[in-house]
């Protein structure tokens, strides 16, 4: 059972040979996935606090903690799937769609507030259910399914809000917008939520027997089917609790515009999957930390953040952010070739 | 060795987690609120900040060199940003807030969608910052001090009278190709060349209707649903340039392009070489440079004097025509390809 049950990261940590000193510490920091991710992220936040002498305060970092909450939401669940050796093509889609069913429950459905965001994280919900079921039970790629489900949650989306912005919400809708003072800063609601959502999956994770099998079906799931776990319910419960974090992305992203925007969700999938990848976590399954996912989110964030501070034209925050995520993949097989 | 790699990754969670909220919390900026740049930054430095709907487009690309050649002129930095694509609120959202964090005086911006960036301008007004939009008001309009922008409905209006002068005394079928439901600029344009035109909304002449999202490759398949619907379409009016030269190649490849009269908006350069070249017959030009940079003056005006620009600010429209038509006032295509935007 504990073959099974072990990460793959903490089974291999040990097996570097002593022999090879320099050699082993490097290989033992690669095998500590989050710790590249930190250094860029903490190396980006020191260039810029010597670049700008706005970026180093409270506010601002507040701020890109505030507009990192939605893509990061979404990388959690991202992470989860991504983990499973999986992807989610739909988050951004679906993530509209339950932004759009929530708005326009509150207002023009007149539901109590709570009822609609309810309702809106169970439709995303849903979709996980649905992207789940058909990778598990039909048997077709992650990729493709989700494919398909992005066009299905797009399409809903624009149907269902006949291309209208939805305005004038209630302020529960928007209240993880607003702000609390922690010292002299404050801070948003939303971007606590999102530490917190990120700390409970770590936990999860890391200590509990489920997310041991999570990452257990990433790296082999055939050995997990052979240890007794039902990988098919594994997969299933995977993608719908992705779905569920996609609803609480979708209410972040109300919170954070003050509108229901049937437009939005256009890039998410792409950028969630570029927090996850350089958060360190490998696309081909079974290995890494969902902290690097937040650190991946994070460095994004800085990166926006900081040129636009020091006043370099925001093409250049695409043009990093490309080649910081061939950087991450490269180590990650690196990483890998060495455990081999 | 499970203990010590959870150790490790508690400690980057702690340290992350300090980072953070440790900075956050003992922040020296003395700055009350999230991203609130009150100071200018030192003494003499004004900085505006410019926000188009994307990088990509020619008409935002040539409102930006506007915006960098005014600035350089008046001295002030000028600081840039676009979303990731047309309809791209989030990320205006991200660059509004931004740029409040740089210490912008102003902003000026073309909303990729009116209403959803609303509150954000609102916010950022009550930051003590200066809103302009450029191009496209927001939804309510009031959310921004004021507005640079072509009068669409006189863009529209323009091409539309000389449609009809042009197919006077024929009979005339015409296929609209509109932008997207519920957005202003698409509807003022549309109406205008109704009204140019002298006709009204469900006239029996208007044989087809579709949304091109002002996008060429969308623009060719309109126009050949249109012509499969209709094959006898003699007027095409389209919203923009691109819309236009997608409608032409549709013509192009059914044969129809010498047959059909196509009347457009913009006044690109690549639009007026088109318009030289026979593809259009009228192209109602506008100034998006100029925009640009009565937008940079009216931020500098305001950081210097605090007297904040106000209203709606007609930036001007000129009809260009190779073939002019005696009663309808239009210049020639030299004066387009002096005055055009774009290379």
């Amino acid at each position: 059972m504990s073959s099974v049950t072990t990460p793959t990261a903490e089974r291999a940590a040990p097996a570097a040979p002593p022999a090879d000193a320099a050699g082993s510490r490097l290989g033992a920091l690669l095998r500590v996935p989050t710790l590249g991710p930190l250094g860029a992220l903490l190396l980006a936040c020191l260039y810029f606090s010597f670049a700008s002498d706005r970026f180093l305060t409270g506010g601002n970092l507040s701020l890109i903690l505030q507009q990192v909450m939605v893509v990061g939401t979404l990388a959690v669940g991202q992470s989860a799937i991504i983990l499973t050796a999986g992807i989610d093509l739909s988050n951004g889609a679906v993530m509209a769609f339950g932004s759009i069913v929530m708005t326009k429950l509150a207002v023009a459905g007149g539901l109590p507030a709570w009822l609609a965001i309810a309702a809106g994280i169970g439709v995303c919900a849903l979709f996980g259910a649905v992207n789940g079921s058909l990778v598990t039970l039909v048997k077709l790629p992650p990729f493709i399914v989700t494919l398909g489900t992005l066009n299905i949650a797009m399409a809903l989306t624009h149907i269902t809000s006949k291309e209208q912005t939805v305005t004038g919400l209630p302020t529960v809708l928007t209240k993880l917008g607003d702000t609390f003072p922690l010292g002299q800063t404050r801070v948003t609601y939303g971007s606590v939520l999102m530490l917190v959502l990120f700390a409970v999956a770590w936990y999860v994770l890391r200590h509990t027997a489920a997310g041991r099998h999570l990452y257990a079906v990433g790296d082999n799931p055939d050995a997990v089917r052979l240890a007794g776990v039902d990988v098919r319910r594994q997969l299933i419960t995977v993608y719908t609790i992705a779905g569920a974090l996609y609803g609480i992305a979708a209410l972040l992203l109300v919170a954070r515009t003050g509108v229901g925007d049937p437009q939005a969700g256009q890039t998410e999938n792409l950028d969630s999957i570029t927090a996850v990848v350089l958060g360190g976590i490998s696309l081909f399954g079974g290995r890494g930390s969902i902290v690097g996912a937040l650190y991946g989110a994070l460095l994004v964030g800085v990166i926006r953040n900081g040129l636009q501070l020091t006043g370099v034209d925001s093409v250049y925050q695409i043009l990093i952010t490309g080649i910081l995520v061939i950087a991450a993949v490269a180590v990650d097989q690196f990483a890998r070739r060495r455990r081999k | 060795m499970s203990s010590r790699f959870t150790s490790k990754a508690i400690t980057a969670l702690a340290v992350t987690a300090g980072l953070t909220v440790g900075l956050t919390a003992c922040g020296s900026g003395g700055s009350s609120s999230a991203g609130s740049g009150s100071g200018s930054g030192g003494s003499g430095s004004i900085t505006v900040g410019l926000i188009t709907k994307t990088e990509t487009n020619p008409y935002f690309v040539t409102m930006k060199k506007g915006a960098q050649a005014e600035a350089a002129k008046d001295g002030v930095k000028l600081l840039t940003a676009a979303g990731a694509y047309d309809g791209d609120n989030s990320g205006q959202v991200t660059a509004v807030q931004n740029m409040i964090a740089a210490g912008v005086k102003g902003i000026l911006i073309t909303p990729s969608d009116p209403k959803a960036i609303a509150p954000t301008l609102d916010r950022a007004r009550q930051q003590g910052v200066v809103v302009i939009a450029l191009d496209t008001p927001p939804d309510p309009q009031n959310s921004a001090d004021a507005l640079f922008a072509t009068n669409n409905t006189t863009a529209g209006k323009l091409i539309g009278q000389f449609a009809k002068a042009k197919t006077a005394g024929k009979p005339v079928k015409i296929a609209m190709l509109d932008l997207a439901p519920g957005v202003d600029v698409g509807v003022q344009r549309h109406d205008g060349f109704l009204a140019g035109f002298g006709i009204a909304e469900g006239d029996p002449s208007i044989v087809c209707a579709a949304d091109t999202g002002g996008d060429q490759a969308k623009g060719q398949t309109a126009m050949e649903n249109c012509l499969q619907k209709a094959p006898d379409i003699s007027l095409v009016y389209s919203i923009n340039e691109p819309a236009a030269m997608g409608a032409y190649q549709a013509l192009k490849a059914a044969g129809k392009d010498k047959s059909v009269t196509i009347v457009t908006i913009d006044g690109s350069c690549t639009g007026v070489s088109a318009l030289a070249q026979g593809e259009f017959v009228a192209d109602s030009m506008q100034y998006p440079l100029k925009m640009a940079s009565l937008g940079v003056d009216a931020v500098m005006t305001f950081a210097k004097t605090g007297k904040k620009p106000s209203g709606y600010t007609d930036t001007g429209v000129n009809l260009i025509a190779p073939t002019p038509i005696a009663g309808i006032d239009s210049k020639d295509t030299a004066f387009g390809q002096s005055n055009c935007w774009g290379s």
